[in-house]
């Protein structure tokens, strides 16, 4: 077995035993880039040289007896989370050589636990997307069918990780971006809850909905990141000043009794029956761990993704106002003020993009913010309380992660209605502000992987964490990897 | 047809926090372009806002004074237009919760006392500066001032007259400056005024159509501005036009206001709740705790300097208009000094010579206790009335005490009854023409022999005695 192929705590395991070196795993994880990364196309930038340079650091600071959770490790950036002084292009022409003078405070987090910045992945344009295939610079593929997309927007982290060209990976999460293509390209991926981890240096596309959160081999491998990652932050005013429990520490716990709320508003019309299959079938699998199945109802669902969508583009409109030209990034060059800023926009942001700003713009001029804005804010409270109120019969609720596994490159592309309800099982978690994570739970008959999505109360990521961990345990479907 | 004014007032107070409101940055004035600023304040992608306590207090402190409700939970709100000074592509600004709602301040206007509604204080973002000059080909930003934190002061449109609307910025400035909030100098951008102005004849109901006026950027041009519109509406009106609404600078070279965007070009600037920030909740306790640290306010100060100092009003209302004039006025007294002879000391001669240098006293060389000094000199005859004002300049230049400089120049008064006899005796001995033109009725020369004996005595003969002994002797030879 490859080096490249383990998680976190078995490279961490073996570090200490001093049976290898940090040099040791990020060679073997460039050598899998070399191999692979033509036909995944999941970095945007493969930081090798830095990598190694960091490895030696850390092979250093071993043999000085120096232990830290991610010492050696690594770890793959979503590229829309700035790493000082490296290139973080937010997948868009318009930052396409933008570098950031500082550093994100999760990558700060991760670099005093001792990560290796291995590449910043590709995602859609400003995370906005569900197949990565709305980069400026390409697309990336699904490594169980290139012909397929990962899902997004954190595609390339996702992609990354399946495809072992990272140990793990960092994506961002506004109504789907972590669990959706964690689920498309069978890895764990895990959206926390809102104020769980701080936003700083993660460029901004909907500020109240916007989360960071692992992409990784396993669910242990989550909780190991998510310690790392979480907590208050002084830089961050909307990170919330909770303790942060060591979420490893609840791993391995059996999960006897633990009520899973299944919604009846989950499982609709339309959905691909592979998929209603594995995820029933995950259901029962839960049962036979002794947890518990309750039909629940989550009756504002459906409003959901009309509320997301006005929400989300409101905040994007306003928070992609600052790539104008005229302090960093690309910048168009014209006569007037007027035609700089019209240029420079025109020609730095994608189609997606353009489309999003002008619907958010929209939804908030002078006369429709009420119809709009505030009528969706109102929805966004009953989806909060549809939450609460079902979490207080249930501990957990589990649901498909996707409506349909990894769909064919392009096929979408020409309809964002298709496309916007890729992420109709995810979002309704970004507006109420909970965490979920997805898990893999099996196949479609196309061996293309499907995704089980767990929910759980506000800061209660230990329950979902404990719970998929069991669901892991008890199944296979995280030791399959893809054939590259 | 009579006509009048409405006005309200939009005061811009730049707050004298240390730091900027959303991040670490130096809030200073005058520093060298795009020293002060930090990826937070410059808009990097990624960063976020994280609220400075001390501007929130500042608010309250300043809503307190004006006897404002402070909101218990206020948010902030995104205005979004494009702007190279606006580096985020927008301004973070409160808009439906403000800190502080529904206060006043009172204004005296010709003896009379007026109420000015406040309708709302609240915080935002300061822009940063366009700079223009150089090639021509391209214009240059500084952001230093991006993030110095702002209050926006609104005022109901209760004032009737430019005067009243002078009369409130002087006070709404006199109340900054004692919260020593903001340090209100318009020249330099620190206070701004933008004025509401519109006009309707005398006892019509509906108010006429308003325009905005503003870069109002000195005190002495809030009077001269509104005037200017308020005519300017007038004349439309009464040539049988119709005023505009919309957006007008004042152009303080030519005197006039010109339009600068009518009300179809306005900004749609699509305010909505900052999610960056969550709300702001602020507790009875801590308002109280800033209520008790509150200052004496002008009003109360100027009553007090009436009922305690005896002064009359108009010195109270000179001196209170600034708390360091104040507190040197207070100063100068505790030290010894008669009040109503500091008030004259400091309102003739002291304004006098700051103004002058447009030196602010609070870097006044002549200290207060100095003053009260030189008034003691006074009262015990060392020194005239006219040496004093020698003194006092000296005093001024050198911020030497009055008897030292008396001591050094020799400016002691000659009361001595003999020397001064000797001098008087002299000047009549030598001048016997006018000697004769005034025994002859010619009284108005006593002047001409006053002078020569202070010259003679290098003006430090006590005058009384010079004049009662100068009409004793030109009399008794008669």
């Amino acid at each position: 077995m490859d080096l490249f192929e383990l998680g976190i705590s078995e490279l961490r395991a073996l570090l200490e035993k001093r049976e290898i070196s940090s040099v040791n795993i990020v060679e073997s994880i460039c050598k899998r880039i070399d191999r692979v990364e033509n036909n995944i196309k999941a970095y945007i930038t493969v930081t090798k040289e830095h990598a190694l340079h960091m490895a030696e650091h850390a092979d250093k600071e071993m043999k000085n007896d120096i232990t830290k959770p991610l010492l050696g490790i690594p770890v793959a950036v979503k590229d829309n989370i700035c790493t000082k002084d490296i290139l973080t292009t937010c997948a868009s022409k318009i930052l396409s050589n933008y570098i950031p003078p500082y550093e994100s405070t999760v990558t700060a987090r991760m670099l005093k636990d001792g990560y290796i910045l291995i590449g910043k992945a590709n995602l859609d344009e400003f995370a906005m997307g569900s197949s990565t295939e709305h980069s400026s610079f390409f697309a990336t593929r699904n490594p169980w069918n290139t012909d397929r997309i990962p899902g997004g927007s954190s595609g390339g982290a996702a992609a990354a990780v399946a495809a072992n060209e990272c140990i793990a990976a960092l994506g961002s999460d506004t109504g789907g971006s972590i669990r959706l293509p964690a689920a498309l390209c069978g890895v764990v991926g895990m959206k926390p809850t809102y104020g769980r981890v701080s936003r700083y240096g993660l460029v901004a596309f909907a500020s109240s909905l916007d989360q960071i959160g692992p992409i990784t081999k396993n669910v242990n491998d989550a909780a190991i990141l998510l310690n790392s990652i979480a907590g208050k932050d002084t830089m961050d005013a909307t990170s919330a000043p909770m303790d942060v429990p060591d979420f490893t520490a609840v791993i391995g716990e059996d999960i006897k009794g633990i009520k899973v709320g299944i919604p009846k508003e989950y499982f609709i019309k339309g959905m691909d029956p592979e998929i209603t299959v594995a995820v029933q079938q995950a259901i029962k699998q839960l049962e036979t761990l002794g947890a518990v199945p309750v039909d629940v109802s989550l009756p504002h669902t459906e409003y959901a993704i009309a509320a997301y969508y006005v929400l989300a583009l409101s905040e994007a409109s306003s928070n992609l106002a600052r790539y104008d030209g005229v302090k960093y990034g690309f910048r168009a060059e014209a006569e007037e003020l007027m035609d700089m800023y019209l240029k420079s926009r025109s020609e730095g942001f994608g189609q997606e993009v353009k489309r999003r700003i002008m619907i958010g713009t929209y939804a908030l001029s002078s006369g429709y913010y009420d119809a709009y804005y505030k009528k969706a804010q109102q929805v966004r409270t009953l989806i909060k309380d549809d939450f609460e109120n079902v979490f207080k019969t249930v501990d957990i609720i589990a649901t498909p992660t996707a409506p349909t596994p990894a769909f064919r490159l392009g096929e979408k592309i020409a309809d964002p209605l298709q496309m916007y309800l890729t992420d109709i099982f995810t979002l309704s978690v970004n507006l109420a502000g909970v965490p979920g994570i997805s898990v893999p739970c099996g196949f479609t008959s196309d061996k293309l992987p499907i995704g089980l999505q767990l929910i759980g109360r506000h800061f209660d990521e230990e329950t979902i964490l404990k719970v998929a961990h069991a669901f892991e345990q008890s199944t296979e479907w995280h030791r399959r990897n893809p054939n590259l | 047809m009579k006509f009048e004014t409405i006005i309200g007032l939009e005061v811009h107070a730049q707050m004298l926090t240390n730091t900027k409101i959303f991040c670490g940055c130096s809030s200073l004035f005058g520093a060298e372009p795009n020293t002060q600023t930090c990826q937070v304040c410059t808009g990097m992608p990624g960063v976020l806002p994280v609220l400075n306590k001390k501007a929130l207090e500042y608010a309250i402190m300043t809503g307190l004074a004006m006897g404002c409700t402070i909101s218990s939970h206020s948010r902030f709100a995104r205005k979004n237009y494009f702007y190279p000074d606006l580096p985020k592509g927008y301004q973070i600004s409160q808009y439906e919760l403000p800190i502080c709602e529904q206060g006043h301040i009172e204004i005296s206007v010709d003896g009379e006392v007026r109420k000015i509604g406040i309708t709302r204080i609240h915080m935002e973002e300061d822009a940063g500066k366009n700079i223009h000059e150089g090639t021509g080909k391209y214009s240059l930003v500084d952001l230093n001032r991006t993030g110095v934190p702002l209050m926006e002061i609104v005022s109901e449109p209760d004032m009737r007259s430019p005067k009243e609307a002078a009369e409130y910025m002087k006070k709404l400035r006199a109340i900054l400056r004692y919260l020593d909030v903001c340090d209100g100098n318009m020249e330099q951008g620190s206070l701004r005024c933008d004025a509401n102005v519109s006009v309707r004849p005398a006892g019509q109901k509906a108010l006429g159509i308003r325009t905005e006026v503003k870069n109002i950027n000195s005190f002495k041009f809030v009077e001269k501005a509104i005037d200017y519109e308020r005519k300017r509406q007038i004349d439309v009106i009464k040539t049988g036009g119709q005023v505009q609404q919309e957006t007008r600078l004042w152009n303080s070279a030519k005197a006039v206001t010109e339009s600068m965007r009518s009300k179809e070009e306005a900004h749609d600037y699509r305010y909505f709740p900052e999610p960056d920030l969550g709300p702001i909740m602020v507790g009875r306790e801590w308002i109280e705790e800033i209520r008790t640290r509150l200052p004496e306010l002008p009003d109360a100060k100027r009553e007090r300097f009436v009922s305690a100092y005896g002064l009359p009003e108009q010195d109270a209302d000179i001196l209170i208009g600034d708390r360091p004039v104040a507190a040197w006025f207070e100063r100068s007294v505790a030290a010894g000094g008669q009040p109503k002879a500091v008030s004259n000391w400091m309102m003739v001669e002291l304004m006098r010579l700051l103004n002058e240098e447009n030196r602010s006293i609070e870097t006044c060389l002549l200290r207060p206790e100095q003053l009260a000094g030189m008034l003691t000199l006074i009262d015990n005859g060392t020194i005239s009335g006219k040496i004093a004002k020698k003194v006092f300049a000296e005093m001024y230049k050198t911020g030497k005490d009055a008897e030292a400089i008396v001591k050094d120049k020799g400016l002691v008064q000659i009361s001595d009854q003999s020397a001064i006899e000797k001098a008087v005796e002299d000047v009549i001995a030598h001048n016997p023409n006018e000697v004769e033109r005034f025994r002859a009725g010619e009284e108005k020369l006593i002047g001409f022999f006053v002078g020569q004996v202070m010259k003679k005595t290098k003006g430090k003969a006590n005058p009384t005695i010079v004049n009662e002994l100068l009409k004793k002797k030109l009399i008794d030879v008669i």
